[in-house]
């Protein structure tokens, strides 16, 4: 009787929390309401599974408890009721994963109009790389990588010139345009994981990942690491700002370019060696 | 049914070979350490593998600490919860549960269910026992070697697992790769007996159809052990190559601390697809042997028979076939090709429809039935609620795009730890508390049994079922101290809090199990050999608990399936498997 009462009281108190938890996902900042969405459906689905099943047990537990003369049916099958179950849960089963590979297909499928955006992680910290006037990101190299070219960006690409570089600072994007967001590490794996826009990607030494997302909602977003990075993985933080398009161009105008650092670089080893000289 | 249950008695082959004599052990130290018996060395694993999951517990209590009161730990910095979580993990999943299930449960279990004498290879079964011990002490080891052990992560993904931004990056992960590489060889050489005994060595009349669940899950998952280690072993020797001699098999061109190194050319997700080929099977090499248990245990003790038998052992067999198609959904984030997440996602939720059938099964075995309410009953209750949780849960994560948001946050942690940590625990606890008797003689204490029950059960749940919550919020994995985030509210950090005592008091009640069967070898209730009026062949051996060989001078002959609780007709509520039909018509006729 009462492990009866008990069994009941856990599916209940699953649902009494999940109906008042505090714990819930951010206020999305993307287009991926989708995502949010097929969740939703899929806590529906399995939430009903899982109170009847245990809503089951706990009625079996009472009502065929042991007793005195109590004796145990013996039915070793039943194919018609196995059979049912089978077709129930694959219906199911259906219902989740349909729409799930409906948003999957649009969560791979990059629009036309994408902007791309670069973004790079190294051990401890972020870096980003937005295209210039030309609208193209030049090549890069982890060979490339010195003091002076952090993100190993080619000097003898054209189209990495007047890309510009972001270091040790925010992410301005624009509000209500899709961005195609260029994954790449210099060291190890990271994920540049900001939880309102829901999208995450591994960044993977060797390779370029991507995803897209628009952004929906202004404000600024906490960028975290989400595929452990060693020591310092927790604290692998940064800042994505979505604004309106006036205010990013103001942001950009301050923004410098790849030639401009490294010519300020150029000039300043050339300070050094007049210095030392 | 007939193929399952009784047939006549013309279905008992008359024996082919005479048996062969068994090694007898000499001395002392021949039969209680380099025991070549399959219940000595049963017990032998277990002990070793309850041992050092004792580390990994208190691992778990330094986690929870830091976890639910940052920073007032002075002792814990964030490369040691990296070095706690890593050891934790691989401790538990590997050297605790795969060789409690196959080496413990196995070795104990598969000879004396089957009806044979011993494993077909004693003197391999005793081989495999130490090399995994010595396994054991290469992974402890680690724990003393300057730099500590490793904290890559129990995945170990390269290229961070052998760079120097990683906490044991010295001796810490070439003893962990070496250790696993022992384990490997270790578990083989016992992996093999396993098989061989199942099919070969099953007594007259033990057809694979009536054999219990309990020897089909752990004989499934054997099989696929012995299919899905290779790719860990070679891709830990990969990774040790990486490492010590400077090969790139899983290392692009990277800068290191901004040096170039002289890696170039590696793919570090060759290593990620190699490691889940064995880590998704490895799920169910843990799955499956609990749930062979949880069905013996419910049919035993609701009395009843388990329903749809027939049905439980395909679904065993698909879900050890299908688990083979699934391992990219641990990769969905990886980076790897998109496309691949319609196929894998997919398989992956198909695999919920044999798995379902388990649960639907169990749950229909408690109808009509006539429930006990034993400890190891409330255990394999508790494995249904918490495995039926964790799996829904994996629906979730199965599903590439849902899959997005929630992974490598604590939603992936409270997921894995419902369906692969409490619920095969359950079982564990379950099966424990079921076979004790057997292996000793006598029973385990009943109150103390109760305590650790409700705490271990109520409060696991606690710890996990809320830890959802956190993930759905955002709240990475892997973080030693979430600090000062924007979207984290502070009542999240009561909530950790919570759990982390939660967790303490679980970790409490273990001491009390441990206790317990410590205490209940000397003062136990005495069990009598069949205490739980069960009809399988271990509960039939003349001597309890069974001497050299299992089964005196005859070997038992099998005439009807494990099942045969409480059939119509029949003078007790049940019916062994060894005892012939003539005999169950005159007790039918009087009664």
């Amino acid at each position: 009787m009462a492990v009866a009462i008990i069994l009941l009281l856990v599916a209940i108190a699953s649902v009494v929390f999940h109906l008042f938890s505090p714990w819930w996902w951010t206020p999305l900042a993307s287009n991926w309401s989708y995502i949010d969405h097929t969740i939703t459906l899929t806590f529906w689905i399995t939430g009903a599974v899982f109170v009847a099943v245990v809503a089951f047990m706990a009625y079996c537990v009472f009502r065929f408890r042991h007793q005195e003369g109590r004796q145990a049916a013996y039915n070793p099958e039943n194919k018609r009721l196995e059979w049912w179950l089978s077709v129930g849960t694959a219906i199911g089963v259906a219902a989740m994963l349909a729409p799930g590979l409906v948003v999957w297909h649009q969560f791979v499928t990059v629009p036309a109009g994408a902007t791309e955006v670069e973004v790079m992680g190294q051990q401890w910290q972020w870096s980003y790389r937005l295209p210039g006037k030309d609208g193209r990101l030049g090549t890069s190299d982890a060979r490339l990588v010195s003091a002076d070219n952090p993100m190993g960006l080619n000097p003898d690409d054209p189209n990495g010139k007047d890309d510009i570089v972001i270091q040790n600072d925010d992410l301005h994007l624009v509000l209500g345009k899709p961005v195609k967001v260029l994954l790449r590490s210099i060291d190890v794996l990271h994920d540049f994981y900001v939880p309102e826009f829901r999208a995450k990607m591994d960044m993977i030494p060797g390779s370029v990942t991507y995803y897209w997302f628009t952004p929906t909602r202004t404000g600024t977003f906490e960028v975290l690491c989400a595929e452990l990075c060693g020591a310092a993985h927790a604290q692998m933080r940064s800042k994505v700002v979505v604004e309106e398009e006036k205010e990013h161009q103001a942001w950009l105008e301050k923004q410098r370019t790849f030639a401009e650092l490294s010519e300020q670089g150029n000039v300043s080893k050339a300070t050094y060696r007049i210095g030392s000289e | 049914m007939v193929d399952v249950r009784f047939d006549t008695i013309a279905g008992i082959p008359p024996a082919e070979v005479g048996e062969v004599d068994l090694y007898h052990p000499r001395s002392w130290w021949t039969r209680y350490v380099f025991s070549q018996d399959a219940k000595v060395i049963a017990v032998q694993y277990s002990i070793t593998a309850m041992a050092i999951g004792m580390v990994a517990l208190v691992l778990s209590w330094l986690m929870r600490l830091q976890l639910g009161f940052p920073g007032t730990f002075s002792f814990i910095d964030a490369n040691q919860y990296l070095q706690f979580i890593t050891m934790h993990g691989m401790i538990m999943v590997i050297y605790l549960l795969t060789a409690l299930f196959l080496g413990g449960f196995g070795n104990y279990l598969i000879p004396l269910m089957v009806g044979a004498r011993d494993m077909v290879f004693p003197y391999v079964n005793m081989l495999s026992y130490w090399v995994y011990l010595l396994a054991v002490l290469v992974l402890a080891s680690t724990f003393f070697v300057p730099g500590g052990p490793t904290g890559a992560g129990w995945t170990l993904y390269p290229p961070q697992a052998i760079l120097s931004g990683t906490p044991g990056q010295d001796g810490g992960i070439i003893l962990m790769l070496a250790s696993l590489i022992l384990f490997i060889i270790g578990f083989t050489m016992g992996g093999l007996n396993y098989v061989v005994t199942v099919l070969q060595a099953r007594t007259r009349g033990m057809t694979l159809m009536r054999m219990p669940l309990t020897v089909w899950g752990i004989f499934t998952a054997t099989v696929m052990a012995l299919l899905a280690f290779p790719a860990l072993f070679v891709a830990s020797v990969m990774l040790l190559f990486d490492r010590l001699l400077g090969t790139s098999f899983f290392m692009p061109t990277l800068v290191e601390m901004g040096e170039l190194t002289k890696y170039g050319g590696g793919s570090p997700i060759l290593f990620q697809h190699l490691f889940w080929f064995f880590g998704h099977p490895e799920v169910y090499i843990v799955a499956l042997p609990a749930f062979g248990i949880i069905s013996d245990l419910i049919s035993t003790h609701a009395r009843k028979n388990i329903f749809g038998y027939r049905m439980m052992v395909w679904a065993i067999v698909a879900i050890g076939a299908l688990s083979f198609i699934v391992w990219a959904h641990h990769m969905y984030v990886s980076g790897m090709h998109p496309y691949f997440g319609f196929f894998f996602a997919t398989t992956t939720l198909i695999i919920a429809i044999p798995t379902a059938i388990k649960v639907y099964n169990w749950v229909l075995t408690l109808w009509r039935g006539d429930i006990h309410l034993t400890i190891p009953m409330l255990f394999a209750l508790a494995f249904i609620i918490t495995f039926v949780n964790g799996g829904l849960t994996g629906l979730f994560l199965g599903n590439v795009v849902v899959d997005v948001p929630l992974s490598d946050t604590m939603f992936v942690v409270a997921h894995f730890h419902m369906v692969m940590g409490i619920a095969p625990i359950m079982a564990v606890f379950g099966g424990i508390y079921h076979w004790y008797p057997k292996v000793t003689g006598r029973m385990l204490n009943e109150a103390l049994g109760q305590f650790h029950f409700w705490v271990t059960f109520l409060g696991a749940y606690a710890v996990f079922f809320p830890m959802h919550y956190l993930g759905l919020l955002g709240m990475p994995r892997r973080y030693h101290d979430i600090g000062e985030t924007a979207f984290i509210p502070a009542s999240a950090h009561d909530l950790n809090a919570f759990m982390s005592v939660a967790a303490l008091i679980v970790g409490f009640a273990q001491l009390v199990f441990i206790f317990n069967l410590i205490w209940s070898l000397f003062k136990g209730r005495e069990a009598g050999g069949n205490p739980w009026r069960a009809t399988s062949l271990e509960w039939q051996t003349p001597e309890t608990p069974p001497g050299h060989g299992n089964w005196g001078k005859e070997l038992p002959i099998v005439y009807r399936w494990a099942y045969d609780y409480s059939v119509p007709g029949a003078a007790r509520d049940f019916i062994p498997q060894n005892e012939p039909p003539a005999k169950l018509s005159a007790q039918g006729a009087h009664p």
